[in-house]
């Protein structure tokens, strides 16, 4: 009896039965449902993650990424700071003024003579006109805000732009981007453009594309931006983090936004 | 203060089996977790999620520390009756959150 099972076992092996556990999440490029999450030769992460999770993004009540979109929408028309205005005072309806906002930052501001991120965008527009505190980074208002404008650019190509004032950020972005760092001695390119599709000892490398922030991670339990993300990544690769909406974390995000280029907002996304 | 979110049916026939489901943004801290210090963070969790047809108990849940943050439920209920679908969760440090619903069966 043993060897009759042995003997299927072996059977089994031999005649390349596959093992469900072990495989990669489905992924078909000629599939026309991932075709809202391709550009060319870009995949978004959405293509990395397992079907559970990317049933959790698709329905907007299952994604939690949308208790931040309802919360944001909330302090869209909400009065704060001495200036006595909310952003819709200014900006109106957001569903048309802020359609098309998130695909084009991080972005230079001539105003401030910076390059600046959507997050750190909407802190300026606090203290400068609403006269209001700045929101604290990876607060619940921060996160919801930053998720509320940037879902109004829901599918959405990113159109991030490298040339002009932004050129020597973008520069020193690739220059961090291709940077060896930490006790791993990687660079972001390692993983993200040479290795993605393999696997890091369990975990299935992605191409890295930040569309999906601010996103929902399951890791988490909570939503987080772009900037938190990057931090995230230098301590898995033992690299001491980058400040938050330090000159070195921005311009990295903006190379890695405009990797992404082609490929649509997702904003709230949901990854592992 | 937390923002559930419920999505149902607003009407059903009688009879009929309808999907409800719930979500409310919470931590779910569950007591495990040491802060910067080394401090236990106090567990504070949902512990209980009741659901109510016009104050009679339809749905009830039990929540334990292993209950992932923001949390998802989703049920089934049979229509039976017109009237107002109540949502309560009840936290551990006493205070309730809650919304309702109105169904109409025909």
């Amino acid at each position: 009896m043993r060897k009759t099972i042995l003997a299927a076992v072996i059977a089994a092996v031999a005649g390349g039965a596959a093992v469900p556990v072990l495989a990669d999440p489905p992924f078909d490029a000629k599939d026309p449902k991932y075709a809202p999450y391709i550009a060319g030769e870009k995949r978004s992460g959405y293509t990395f993650a397992e079907p559970e999770t990317r049933a959790m993004q698709d329905d907007d009540f299952s994604n939690p990424g949308f208790l931040w979109v309802e919360e944001g929408k909330k302090m869209w028309s909400k009065v704060d700071g001495k200036a006595g205005k909310a952003c819709k005072d200014c900006h109106g309806d957001a569903e048309k003024s802020m359609k098309g906002v998130g695909t084009v930052y991080p972005r230079f501001d001539p105003h401030a003579n910076a390059l600046l991120t959507l997050e750190q965008k909407i802190n300026q527009c606090r203290t400068e006109r609403m006269e209001a505190q700045p929101l604290k980074f990876d607060s619940k208002p921060y996160n919801a805000i930053a998720t509320f404008v940037k879902h109004q650019s829901f599918g959405m190509p990113f159109a991030v732009q490298t040339d002009g004032p932004v050129a020597p950020y973008f520069d020193m972005g690739r220059r961090l981007y291709y940077e060896r760092r930490g006790m791993s001695d990687v660079a972001c390119k390692h993983c993200h453009e040479d290795y993605w599709g393999m696997h890091m000892r369990t975990e299935l490398l992605s191409q890295g594309m930040p569309n999906g922030f601010p996103q929902y991670r399951l890791k988490w339990q909570t939503l987080g931006t772009a900037q938190k993300r990057i931090r995230g990544c230098f301590e898995e690769v033992r690299a001491e983090p980058y400040p938050v909406d330090s000159l070195e974390n921005t311009v990295l995000e903006l190379y890695a936004t405009w990797r992404a280029n082609g490929l649509r907002v997702e904003s709230p996304a949901v990854r592992k | 203060m937390p923002t559930p979110r419920v999505k149902m049916p607003a009407t059903a026939a009688k009879g009929e089996v309808f999907e409800v489901k719930t979500t409310i943004d919470h931590d779910m801290e569950s007591g495990q977790r040491k802060d910067k210090d080394g401090k236990p963070i106090p567990r504070k969790i949902i512990n209980k999620f009741t659901v109510t047809l016009n104050g009679k108990e339809v749905f009830k849940a039990d929540w334990a520390a292993a209950i992932s943050a923001n949390p998802y439920c989703s049920f089934f209920l049979t229509a039976t009756e017109s009237g107002t679908v109540e949502f309560k969760w009840q936290d551990d440090d006493g205070s309730v959150y809650s919304t309702s619903q109105a169904i109409t069966v025909s």
